[in-house]
């Protein structure tokens, strides 16, 4: 087994670094699921490069400014923003991972070739073991004239927003009252940006209550039940019209209302961004429950390509705490196939495991438990894992 | 359009250097290291590309430099995607033309 860990020395003349850059584990993705995957393969012995395309650590973490639930050891009561400082200092000071951030992850070819662009260059990995935690993006809803300046991605806002504060505009509608789009609606108050409505097509709120409680108090209506029907604009949104629905999801005429808004912002759902696994091969299954195309993977986290482990949202939809025990676990996994294996490793497992069980459990998790119940299923059937 | 007070946030720490760019020729200011489409944005700029088919206007959409709506041509170079692109002194952004060109 290869215990070589080359240093990365780029020359400033050279396109193309042409040596290959030895490690036993690369990691795609600095958010959540990556740094807790680096620091848990580290922890067990391997070495690790972590590979991140933007130009900072935190993944989506740097922009969420509300607590979070988890557990006690997930971080509860934390800050999303005040986590990401935590995981990043234990990732960078660790002497077994290697950060490279501004590093775009190009692909993955024969021998374990993964190909990664940073400052103009590009970079030959031969990693042993690839963890993609590569993330989500968000979904969009196709009405008339989405595409205006001024409809965006509710997450997007809270970057807009919470990184370099910034107002998107003066007036918001919010298309989706789960926990993103009330979240959002509330730092937008925050902000001191004046949210005239949070529309949600389905019957019921899908947000915790805690948070849907706030927004209400602070006089933000709630109407279920009602989505957007079209957007209004020339060259920018200008206003919007809402509908109410049946049971069926069918639009009901006659509900229509307008609305003069600025800003409208889209929380209904995420994808997960699978592009690396697709170029790679690896075996993907529709699971409606998990986001879309998903990877069809095992109970220790691995593709059907040996040696890729997935975590976080491109394995399935989900949140942070979440994200960040999945990758808790995919860097055990990781590492102990490298031969990373103590007298406590399983007990290490089963505890991660149990606390994985635990934050996916009552009625907020069922549709998680049952998404993964379906791509088990699917996958084993295919025979891919 | 820019958050002054906030309860939890404090802005001050990272608009230390304002600095200059050009936007279409124009010149405007935001703060080095937000993104391009954030002082973009604080500038009131809210159409950022034309779609290539039909030139519709586009904006700002999923800040994570996904969706490619944001592609602007910043100092000759085309489609840089300007809401992950950090702002520095005396940058020219501007519209880009279909598929933008590269000179070299």
């Amino acid at each position: 087994m290869s215990r070589e860990f080359s240093d990365l020395e780029i020359n400033p003349n050279e396109l193309l670094v042409s040596s290959y850059v030895q490690g036993e584990v690369v990691v795609i993705g600095g958010g959540p699921a990556g740094l807790s995957a680096a620091l848990s393969a580290a922890r067990e012995g391997a070495n690790v490069y972590l590979l991140e395309r933007d130009d900072f650590l935190g993944g989506q973490l740097v922009k969420q400014t509300h607590m979070f639930f988890g557990s006690e050891k997930q971080y509860a009561s934390e800050r999303g923003v005040d986590i990401k400082e935590i995981l990043e200092k234990k990732v960078r000071e660790h002497d077994r991972i290697k950060v490279l951030t501004g590093a775009a992850v190009l692909g993955y070819y024969e021998n374990n070739t993964l190909l990664a662009e940073h400052q103009d260059k590009v970079i030959k990995f031969k990693p042993q073991r690839v963890i993609v935690a590569t993330g989500a993006m968000e979904k969009v809803l196709n009405i008339p004239n989405w595409d205006l300046p001024g409809v965006y991605g509710a997450g997007a806002v809270q970057t807009l927003m919470n990184v370099d504060g910034i107002k998107p505009g003066n007036k918001v509608a919010m298309v989706g009252a789960g926990n993103i789009g009330v979240i959002v609606s509330y730092q937008l108050l925050q902000a001191g940006v004046e949210v005239v409505a949070i529309l949600e097509g389905a019957k019921e709120i899908g947000a915790y209550l805690v948070h849907a409680s706030k927004v209400r108090r602070l006089g933000v209506p709630i109407y279920t039940s009602t989505t957007v029907k079209e957007a209004h604009g020339k060259e920018c949104l200008e206003g919007i019209t809402t509908v109410e629905l049946d049971e069926n999801w069918n639009q009901l005429e006659g509900t229509e209302k307008d609305y003069h808004v600025d800003v409208l912002c889209l929380s209904v759902g995420l994808s997960p961004l699978t592009e690396f696994l697709n170029q790679a091969g690896c075996a993907m299954e529709y699971v409606p429950e998990l986001g879309g195309f998903t990877p069809a993977r095992n109970d220790r986290f691995e593709t059907s390509v040996p040696g890729i482990y997935v975590a976080g949202d491109v394995s399935g939809i989900e949140e942070a705490c979440s994200a960040m025990m999945e990758g808790e676990l995919t860097g055990m996994y990781a590492a102990q196939s490298l031969g990373y294996e103590d007298e406590n490793f399983w007990k290490r497992a089963n505890d991660a495991r149990a606390e994985l069980t635990a934050l996916r459990k009552g009625p907020v998790g069922k549709v998680i438990r049952e998404g993964q119940q379906k791509l088990f299923q699917k996958a084993k059937c295919k025979g891919v894992v | 359009m820019r958050i002054e007070k906030h309860p939890i946030l404090d802005f001050d720490k990272k608009r230390q250097r304002k600095v200059k760019f050009y936007f279409e020729g124009k010149e405007l200011e935001g703060y080095e290291g937000e993104t391009i489409a954030s002082a973009l944005h604080a500038a009131g700029v809210k159409v950022l590309s034309h779609s290539k088919r039909h030139n519709r206007p586009r904006g700002f959409f999923c800040a994570i430099g996904n969706c490619s709506s944001c592609i602007m041509q910043v100092n000759g170079v085309p489609n840089v995607r300007v809401c992950v692109e950090p702002l520095r002194e005396g940058m020219t952004v501007e519209k880009q033309p279909g598929k933008g060109e590269l000179n070299e």
